[in-house]
Formats: structure tokens, sequence, C-alpha cells
């Protein structure tokens, strides 16, 4: 009796000092910063001899008053309600076409991925020149075909989505993957059954492909929303540095407020604010993921 | 003969967006292999060269940061495996008080990556000394939800017999699971280690704000000062500079793509 009780106690044990190390981690980069973060936000920045001085919602006051925050978070809304549905049709279709019999499909599938494997840093320097004014391509195509060339970056109409394009760019073929697996899932008997019914190509797609495909559809949007919010590389790259985020904050994007608030402007007590409500649009994906769309899904 | 037309009509979409997706980087290619001067001029006699990647080359240290990176892809590589493999074999394995809950924990950090919380956490390394490290940049990022999911769920997978017929044997914890899991798990750790591996070699924003030294500063970070410092604009060397950056990475996928992308999903359908 003793002794099976000490071994279970020993099971508890040696499972925590298993964990130890990886929860020790987390907890110092993930957990406690997160729970500070919030905390610091209700704090004022503290400046050379005067220390941080509780402000309540101060700083939220200020972030509501502060139009590049607004600039910023519609940016990103707008950024994700276009890009993640642009991806995912575009690697939806991609994977369609690689998955069939069509000529050349290794050729296209790698054209599809490679953006995935480039650093978005190497990318975005690429893409720069792309859309120079007066020699990119962008304008020598244009031109051929009698359209004026437009300074992609550098007006406040076009540079979010010429960002944007970049990001669907990279991101389509990483998506592709997940479908491509989808679909080599799916029973051929199914396709053969609907054949034999005369169901054409449209058809087929709509009753039997993409219903099979929703589980991944979902877990693909999931994870590009979260990308969305997270996007800085680019804006960085390519809307000039650290004082950029584009013509009239055309490219200002939260993380990259963030970031600009934190280490140009040293106003930590600001970006501790910006972060938590970055925090929680992220929280509210996930929360959205848990309650409204299968758990079984995803994680079992 | 409407079905023929309509095969032909998607093929040819294909194509065109399969060449949309590659121009960016054949663009690169070629302003890379040919002088400044064929930059934006295509001419399919301009004269190849290799002058470009020497000059970018030579403008800024980047052996230093190609080693900055190796070294740091290797070191959070490492250190995932061993941190990662430890919390889930005691999650998989040991039924102990609280492990669901920590589980639920762990995985909030596939939402909250430490990119989110540049600020806590630049304030955490700078308490500690090790802000302008290598350790410093790798360091949020050694316990990994991702990878302590991706484990457990593999070591759950692997029939409890084995684990119990090695422990007739009186092989210990350890040696279980260095003889019994590890074998088994072999593909998913080659799986895990790609995604790590180039997750890392790309990763942008946190070492940015970590490093400000040539001895620390890794591929990407080095990309980015000399394309906006060091560097005038001249495309020709600042492309050859981008795929140099990217050529390892490139040239392994190349390579292995079956692997490749076999391991991106494995890594990814959880």
């Amino acid at each position: 009796m003793g002794s099976t009780r000490k071994a279970r106690l020993n099971i508890h044990v040696q499972g925590w000092l298993l964990a130890l190390p990886a929860v020790a981690l987390l907890a110092t980069f993930t957990h406690i910063p997160a729970v500070t973060t919030v905390l610091d936000s209700l704090f004022s920045t503290p400046h050379g001899r005067q220390p941080a001085a509780f402000i309540g919602f101060g700083q939220y006051r200020t972030m509501l008053a502060d139009p590049i925050f607004w600039r910023a978070f519609d940016n990103n809304l707008l950024y994700a309600l276009v890009t993640v549905p642009v991806a995912i049709a575009l690697a939806l279709v991609m994977a369609l076409w690689v998955n069939g019999h069509i000529k050349g499909r290794a050729t296209l599938r790698l054209a599809f991925f490679t953006p995935t494997i480039l650093p978005m840093v190497a990318a975005a320097n690429i893409w720069l020149f792309f859309y120079t004014p007066g020699y990119g391509l962008l304008d020598q195509i244009g031109r051929l075909f009698g359209f004026a060339s437009p300074n992609w970056l550098g007006d406040p109409a076009t540079a979010l989505p010429a960002l944007m394009a970049v990001t669907v760019w990279k991101e389509a073929g990483f998506f592709m993957i997940f479908f491509l697996a989808a679909l080599q899932q799916v029973p051929p008997d199914l396709y053969e059954a609907a054949r034999m019914e005369n169901a054409g190509r449209w058809q087929i797609f709509r009753r039997i492909t993409w219903p099979l495909l929703m589980p991944t559809t979902l877990f693909v949007a999931v994870n590009a929303l979260i990308n969305a919010f997270r996007i800085v590389d680019q804006v960085i790259a390519m809307t000039g540095g650290m004082n950029g985020g584009g013509p009239d904050n055309a490219t200002m994007l939260l993380l990259f407020y963030i970031y600009q608030v934190a280490f140009s402007f040293w106003d930590t007590g600001y970006a501790a604010a910006l972060s938590t409500v970055l925090l929680a649009v992220l929280g509210t994906v996930a929360l959205a993921q848990f309650f409204l769309l299968d758990r079984r899904i995803h994680y079992r | 003969m409407s079905e023929r037309l309509s095969t032909i009509a998607i093929t040819g979409a294909a194509w065109l967006l399969g060449l949309i997706w590659g121009l960016p980087l054949l663009y690169a290619v070629w302003a890379a292999v040919h002088p400044s001067a064929f930059s934006t001029n295509f001419d399919l006699f301009a004269p190849l060269t290799w002058h470009n990647f020497a000059r970018a080359w030579d403008a800024a240290p980047f052996a230093r940061y190609f080693l900055n990176t190796v070294l740091l892809v290797l070191g959070i590589m490492a250190a995932q495996f061993v941190i990662c493999t430890l919390a889930a074999f005691g999650l998989a394995r040991w039924k102990f008080a609280g492990g669901e809950v920590l589980f639920a924990l762990i995985l909030v950090q596939l939402m909250v990556t430490p990119d989110v919380l540049i600020v806590e956490n630049y304030r955490t390394l700078y308490a500690v000394g090790l802000i302008d490290t290598l350790t410093g940049v790798g360091l949020p990022y050694v316990a990994s939800a991702f990878g302590i999911f991706l484990l457990r769920q593999t070591f759950k997978s692997i029939p409890r017999e084995l684990d119990d017929a090695a422990r007739m044997e009186g092989a210990s914890t350890l040696q279980t699971l260095l003889r019994v899991y590890l074998p088994l798990a072999r593909p998913v750790y080659v799986a895990y280690g790609l995604v790590s591996v180039s997750y890392h070699w790309n990763n942008f924003l946190w070492p940015l704000i970590v490093t400000n030294s040539v001895e620390t500063r890794p591929l990407t970070v080095g990309l980015q000062v000399f394309a906006s410092v060091d560097q005038g604009i001249d495309w020709s060397v600042i492309c050859a500079a981008a795929l140099m950056t990217s050529a390892p990475l490139m040239i392994a996928f190349l390579i292995f793509q079956r692997g490749f992308i076999q391991s991106f999903l494995r890594a990814g359908i959880r």
C-alpha cells in the first residue's frame, strides 16, 4: 500500500521534472511577459528619474485619440480581410491543379512552393526591385500595354495592396501543401461514383471536394489570420525602416507600430498598451477557434 | 470537344499563375548574374558574370553573418530537441497531476509567439545581460509549443507494450526514451528539424531587435542592414545578396524537395 502510493507520487514528480525546463522557459518568455504586458499598460512610461506611475486606462485613452493607432488597426484588419481569403482561394486552386493530371505539375508545384522557403527579407528586397518606379519589371510590363507607371510603394493608395501581394505570393504555396495533403486523402471511389452519375467538374468540386476540405480550410484560415496580425518584416524591409510605415502611414500595421513605439520612441508604456490590443486580437482568434470550430479537427 | 477546350484553358491558367509565382525569383536571378547595366534591360545575349556576388560578399561581412545564422539555427534546433522531447515524453506517458492544464497552457504559445511580446522579452534579456548575444536571439524559441505538441502526439502513438517490454528488461526511463521512443520518432524529428531550421533561418524581427553588432547579426538582419545602409541602389548587388542569403535553404530544398514538402505537411497536420 505504502509503496504504491510512493510510486504514484513518483509519477507526479517525474512528470513535472521532465516538463520543468520547458515550463520554466515558456513561463519566462510567454506567460509572464503576457501578464506583465497587460499590467504595464496601466502605468506611464518611466522617464529618467521619474518612475512609472499608475495611470489606469490613461494609455488606452491616448490610444483611442491616436490616429496612427487607428490607421494601423484599420490597415491590419483590411490586410487580414484581403490576404486571408485570397491566399486560401489561390492555395486551393493551386492544390487542385497540382493534384490533377496537368502537364508539368512538378514544375508548377516547385514554382508555387518556392516563395515559402525564401526569407521574407530577401523576398521583400526582390519585390522592392520589382516595384521600382520607372524601370522595375512591373512598370516595364505596364509600359508594354501602355499604362502609366505608378509609384507602387510611394503612393498611399497602392502601398498597402503592394505589400498584400507579397504576402499572398509568399503564403499561398505554403497553404497549398495542406490542401494537397487533404486532397490525397479523399477516397477515389467517391470521384468514380460521381463520374458514373455524369457529374461535371464544378459539381464534383462543390458536392464532394469542398465539403471534405472544410476542416483543412478552417485550419489554414486560423493560421493565416494569426499570421496576418503578426506581419512586420515586409513593412520594415519595403516601406522604410524603423521610422517608416509607408507614405502617410499607409502601410502602418499593429506589430510594426509596437516595434516603432517601443524601440524608436522608447515609449514602453504605450507599447505595452498596443501589445495588449494585439494579444486581445490573437486571443479572440483563439477563442473563436476553440468555441466555433470542431475541436477534434485541430488538437486531437 | 468542350471538355478538351476547358482542359487547355485550365492548363494555360495554371501555367500563367506558375509563371507569375516564379517571376520575382527569376527576375532576381537575372539581375544577379548580369552586369548592372542589364539589370532592367532584357537582352538575351547579355554577358554573364559572378561579379555581383563577389561585390556583395566584399561589401558586407556576409561570411560572419552566415556563421552566426548557422550557429543560431543549429543551436536552437539542438536545444529544442532536448527540451521539447523531455516535456513531450512527460506529457505523453506520465499521467501526472496538472498535466492536462499544463498542456493547455503550453499551447498558448502557438498563438502568442515570442515576437508579439518583444517589449517584455527585450526587458527580460536586458536584465540577464543577453542582449546582443546569439543565446539571447534563440532562448525565447527554445521551448516551442509546436515541438512539444508534435512530439507528444508522436510519442502517444507509440504502443505502450514496447515501453513496458523495455522496462521489464530493466531499462531506466532515460534508456527507454533513448532506445524505444527516439528511434521510432525519427521521421518526426527530421520534419521538425527542417521546419525549425527554415523558420529560424528566415526569422527577422526578434534578431533585428536583439542584435546590434556584426558578431551576432544573423543573415536576415545583415541583409537588411546591407540593403538599406551599406549600399546605394544597385539592384544587381542587392539581388545577388538576397539570393546568397537564401541559397543554402533553396539548394537544400531543391535537392530534398519531397522530404521538405512531406516535413512541412507532417509538422502542419495536427
